[in-house]
């Protein structure tokens, strides 16, 4: 069963792109900028089956992110079909529904909830969140008294117990000190192993050639290659050599 | 897809807004009933002692129906047309539906309001005006009222996307609007021609039905309560229609 299938995907960005105030609309209209479009991707056309774990690879501007960004159905495409079937999870820019005047567990149930979750589901996950997280006593307090490390320790406590059909990473696989760092990946793979589908954009490393069989290589917007991952990261590594 | 529990969304955030704007503050729920009190003593003064209005009795709490509405009318709707701006990591992060944002904004103002309207209707049994029936009407004015501000924020946040100017115009329009509804004089100073109009303005329709139903104890006018109905409706309908059109590109603009 296909879980994800993009066909020709196109999508187009403004360059001057973001906040705009009314001045730069006149500014467009008189003409004084040049409203140019730009491809994030152009003509991508890949499909996923269920259960399959796939690296997206790529140097910075490839595109990655906005691939993310549409499987995850936070944009749609300008042109062409994204289909996606299942709950997906998204380990994007972690926190990002975080509030610091929240305790832990105020956090914890508004991620939940944010993520999809409904009463039941988000109490009954509650403490194998706050288990796996390791803060302890510090859950009842608000979220500024944290750490980074320990911030970032509950929001991936939150994604990945959230039980995820597909679980999406963007390059967040290092989390708090090493420890909890070997405790994430052994909980990606446990994932895996549970037969979900991964999706997962990462700088090149050890264990994302064990994690996935299989990448995407993205070049400017294009997928430039698409097959077992020992092959493409071959591919792409000996492409970086030539340039240097 | 999104395919989550509303209402425990819609809840969480709510509960959200309204926690995070009261823990950081030493006296809580009482600044909510400071400001309309403070205000209600500055407007009786100038119009009972500075120009004084024989025509209108019990000013004080004359002023307080016009000024609750009033209140909650223009902080729920520039809080919620900055909402989606001031929310972009979420927006851009999570898939969530993002007609809920604005909404829960303006809904979690209703906490605020339910103290206001509770020390509007102490102040009225306090002044000498009981309980009467006619009080089954206030859920039902209030609700539609609710629905409009929904709508018009749901309009405005989602242009604020675009054009981030548009919190200012709604500024100015809130300033305006202190004059354009009947907060401090009542609607039959207003000259006829435009007093009718008056009533498609569910703000105003809503201040004039609160003070039918709490001061002179009667129930609203059907033709209010269809002018406010009408206007309500179409604005919500309006504002679903315009944000579901320019969602789609938000994030491009955030």
């Amino acid at each position: 069963m296909k879980v994800i299938e993009l066909q020709n995907v196109n999508k187009t960005f403004h360059r001057s792109g973001g906040q705009k105030l009314l001045r730069h609309y006149l500014e467009d209209i008189l003409g004084r900028t040049d409203p140019e479009r730009f491809f994030a991707l152009k003509d991508v056309s890949f499909s996923v089956r269920d259960g399959e774990s796939v690296a997206v690879i790529g140097a910075n501007g490839a595109g990655k992110s906005t691939l993310l960004s549409l499987v995850t159905g936070l944009v749609p495409p300008s042109t062409g079909t994204v289909k996606v079937a299942g709950r997906a999870a998204a380990l994007l820019d972690l926190g990002s529904g975080f509030h610091p005047d929240l305790t832990g567990r105020e956090n914890i149930i508004l991620n939940a909830s944010l993520l999809g979750f409904s009463r039941r589901q988000a109490h009954d996950l509650y403490d194998s969140i706050v288990e796996f997280s390791e803060l302890d006593d510090f859950i009842k307090e608000p979220l500024r008294t944290y750490s980074n490390g320990m911030m970032l320790r509950l929001a991936f406590s939150v994604a990945v117990n959230l039980d995820p059909e597909i679980l999406i990473i963007d390059e967040v696989l290092a989390v708090g000190d090493q420890k909890f760092q070997a405790k994430c990946t052994e909980k990606i793979f446990e994932i895996r192993n549970q037969g979900k589908t991964i999706l997962c954009v990462s700088h090149v490393s050890p264990t994302l050639r064990e994690l996935c069989d299989r990448a995407l290589w993205l070049d400017h917007g294009q997928l430039v290659m698409d097959g077992p991952i020992r092959e493409v990261i071959e591919a792409y590594e000996g492409r970086l050599t030539r340039q240097a | 897809m999104w395919k989550g529990d509303y209402l425990f969304l819609l809840q969480n955030l709510i509960v959200k807004d309204f926690k995070i704007r009261y823990r950081n503050m030493s006296l809580g729920v009482f600044w909510s009933l400071l400001n309309p009190l403070v205000m209600m003593t500055a407007l009786t003064f100038v119009f009972t002692a500075v120009f004084p209005n024989n025509q209108i009795e019990n000013f004080p709490i004359f002023v307080l129906c016009g000024l609750v509405p009033f209140n909650f009318f223009t902080v729920a709707w520039q809080n919620g047309t900055i909402s989606v701006a001031n929310n972009a990591g979420l927006i851009k992060r999570v898939p969530v539906p993002r007609e809920i944002v604005p909404i829960a904004t303006v809904l979690s103002t209703c906490v605020h309001l339910g103290i206001q309207i509770a020390l509007l209707l102490a102040l009225v049994v306090v002044f000498g005006r009981g309980v009467n029936w006619n009080w089954l009407w206030l859920p039902v004015v209030w609700g539609l009222e609710i629905l409009f501000v929904c709508g018009i924020t749901l309009m405005t946040s989602a242009l604020d996307v675009y054009i981030r100017d548009v919190r200012y115009v709604v500024e100015s329009a809130c300033t305006l609007l202190f004059w354009m509804v009947p907060v401090f004089y009542a609607i039959h100073s207003v000259p006829q021609s435009y007093a009718n109009l008056y009533q498609f303005n569910p703000l105003a329709a809503l201040i004039l039905a609160l003070r039918t139903i709490l001061i002179d104890g009667e129930s609203p006018t059907s033709t209010l309560l269809l002018k406010l109905t009408f206007s309500s409706t179409l604005i919500f309908a309006l504002g679903l229609f315009v944000f579901h059109r320019l969602k789609r590109q938000f994030f491009d603009y955030l």
